[in-house]
């Protein structure tokens, strides 16, 4: 039996970028080869490089070049200021919308709007699973600690027409808090951030006092300062009937990244070697041990 | 500013203490513990520690003497199951029901949704773990299972409080004093991302199996998962060493850059708390001892009572700062061997 070949999708930008780059990096990605692109602020409400309506601009030129285009909203919810940015998402009609938090489920669902589960969204059995495809869950983001082993049972209970989505590459989001670990830094109260989150475009790397890179400080997020990698795991995560294999932007040699995992699909590339290419331009290194049953930071399988 | 006498709320704020074995339960309902929560003996709770928690006889001799005194018994099931473990998790939910225990506090869409179907009757609080931080999120667990209160996550301003207060359909809890999670409960992988074990999952942060500590010539060190967490001068107070607590280097500056250790303290909000309409106050630490309990539950309850009088003459008292200054520093101080000789 021959396995239905997973989409490639593009994530939302996790960092603040300034508009230009943004619009830079998207019209790149316009002649790159991902299927779907996720769109939007989803880690903090003060980031200002594009309003809701620009970025609902930028969602219809990106679907008038033949991306699917999905709606990201925002994982941490405090405000109502971010409520009211939610609700003017949550009722665009045109594109589909990735919930980050139940706040965001609660509003679709009652829109009968059919959504993506993104990673925020804590989704860690089939029953989960079951209980949101009833309230209109097209898809399922996996939640980035889990194992293949527990997708493979995820998989097995998976509901009816609901399809699964892997973070693949990038930098693993790994915690949010009330707190700007960005501000904190620059010993700036959040209120008054200065926006330094746009001098680091990948974030702000934070090592042990052994000089060992292990966290990336991205605002009020924390992520991992390896990057996941699961090209190696593209035959097993094809067996295990993933639809969509999510890619995570990266300020600098996105389209490397798109164009390996595309050229793996189409059987051009052999996907060891792609990885091994990847790998040897991060600076902290690669990760698969979430995808290992393993702690995440571990690289497991052994590419040399 | 005057706060008025008379405020909006009709009883005095519900203390709710933490109980990891039957000692600790008694001694919060004997100092004044409105309610007691506790968890049980595995991975169904997010205090999933060696040697913790209440097993069938324990939990009912909770209940039974907790009941006797009019007081009530909540259990955490705030875990995620994943598929592997799914039966546990529902036979957990049915002994809190067989139990007669007042509340489960879950946070998985599955447990919470076993829970409404199987145990119609029985009351459900959404857990700290459940994320929900403001009221779009409350309503979707309150029309979906009926839940009766939330327990905020500790990452609201005092007016984000309110305003959740002023819109959410259910009664809330919040975080009065304990140890302090900066990151959004239910959100933080940090832990698995170092160690293979989150709360989410296993019920454990920093699990004691994953640390080292090592008395070196530049001093003590704290490993996690062999990640040099702190270096400590003789002197310099040992916490213990959960992952966000270090001393980290970012951009060549070694500070605390996550969170410094301390706790939380909320004392002097009372009043505050009080006149927005919050239901109940939290103390963490089912992992502390029953000493810790003991003198949390005297001090927090002699403090909502005299809030509950006169909310305008209300001050923490000094006396009331040193003792939770004393189990705070002794959070700081012996933790780590708290958790090798807590029996």
């Amino acid at each position: 039996m021959t396995e239905r070949q997973p989409k490639l999708a593009l994530g939302p930008v996790l960092y603040y970028w300034p508009q230009e780059k943004l619009l830079d990096f998207y019209e790149r990605m316009i002649s790159a080869p991902v299927d779907i692109i996720y769109l939007g602020e989803t880690v903090c409400s003060k980031r200002r490089a594009f309003n809701a309506d620009e970025w609902l601009e930028l969602a219809e030129r990106l679907s008038a070049a033949g991306k699917e285009v999905v709606l990201s909203t925002m994982a941490l919810l405090e405000a109502e200021s971010e409520l009211l940015t939610l609700r003017r998402l949550c009722e665009n009609d045109r594109f589909t919308v990735e919930a980050n938090d139940m706040g965001a489920v609660r509003l679709l669902s009652e829109r009968k709007a059919p959504f993506v589960l993104g990673t925020g969204i804590n989704v860690y059995s089939d029953q989960t699973l079951r209980f949101l495809a009833g309230l209109g869950a097209k898809r399922w983001v996996m939640p980035v600690e889990l194992s293949r082993q527990t997708l493979a049972s995820i998989q097995a209970g998976r509901p009816e027409g609901v399809e699964t989505e892997v973070f693949v590459y990038g930098r693993l989001p790994l915690a949010y808090s009330a707190r700007c670990f960005t501000a904190r830094h620059h010993n700036l109260p959040k209120d008054d951030c200065q926006y330094r989150c746009l001098d680091y475009p990948e974030g702000l790397t934070l090592s042990t006092r052994e000089g060992q890179a292990f966290l990336a400080l991205n605002g009020i997020q924390t992520q991992s300062a390896q990057t996941c990698n699961l090209l190696p795991e593209l035959a097993e995560l094809q067996e295990l009937n993933v639809d969509v294999l999510r890619l995570s932007p990266q300020p600098e040699g996105m389209e490397t990244v798109v164009e390996a995992f595309a050229a793996c699909l189409r059987g051009e590339r052999d996907p060891v070697e792609a990885a091994r290419a990847l790998n040897a331009a991060l600076p902290y290194g690669a990760c698969d041990g979430y995808w290992q049953g393993q702690p995440g930071l571990r690289q497991v399988v052994n590419l040399a | 500013m005057a706060v008025s006498t008379s405020s909006s709320t009709s009883k005095p704020l519900e203390l709710v203490c933490p109980a990891g074995n039957l000692p600790s339960l008694k001694t919060a309902v004997d100092h004044g513990a409105d309610s007691v929560y506790i968890g049980f003996r595995d991975d169904t709770n997010a205090r999933h520690f060696p040697g913790l928690n209440f097993d069938a006889k324990t939990a009912a001799q909770g209940v039974q003497y907790a009941h006797a005194r009019n007081r009530r018994v909540f259990v955490a099931l705030n875990t995620f199951p994943q598929p592997a473990g799914w039966e546990r998790w529902q036979r957990a939910v049915d002994q809190a029901a067989e139990l007669g225990v007042d509340a489960v506090i879950a946070a998985d869409i599955s447990v919470l949704d076993y829970a409404r179907r199987r145990h119609p009757n029985l009351p459900l609080h959404l857990s700290v773990q459940g994320s929900a931080t403001n009221y779009e999120s409350i309503r979707f667990y309150h029309e979906h299972f009926g839940i009766r209160r939330v327990v905020l996550p500790r990452v609201l301003s005092l007016p984000q409080v309110k305003h959740v207060v002023e819109n959410s359909p259910v009664d809330l809890e919040v975080f009065g004093f304990g140890g302090l999670c900066i990151m959004v409960e239910g959100r933080c992988l940090l832990s698995s991302y170092v160690t293979g074990e989150s709360p989410n999952m296993c019920g454990v942060c920093s699990p004691a199996k994953a640390v080292r500590w090592e008395e070196t010539s530049q001093g003590l060190e704290t490993r996690l998962g062999g990640l040099l967490l702190d270096r400590r001068a003789p002197g310099e107070p040992a916490g213990y060493p959960t992952l966000c607590k270090g001393r980290f280097e970012v951009a060549d500056q070694t500070y605390y850059a996550i969170e410094e250790p301390t706790s939380l303290n909320t004392l002097e909000l009372l009043p505050e708390l009080q006149q927005i309409g919050i239901a109940a106050i939290k103390i963490e630490g089912r992992q502390r001892s029953p000493a810790y309990v003991t003198q949390v539950t005297k001090v927090w309850r002699a403090a909502i009572d005299a809030c509950w009088r006169n909310p305008a003459a209300y001050a923490p008292k000094p006396e009331w700062q040193r003792e939770l200054g004393k189990v705070s520093e002794g959070h700081q101080t012996t933790l780590g061997a708290y958790h090798r000789t807590w029996q």
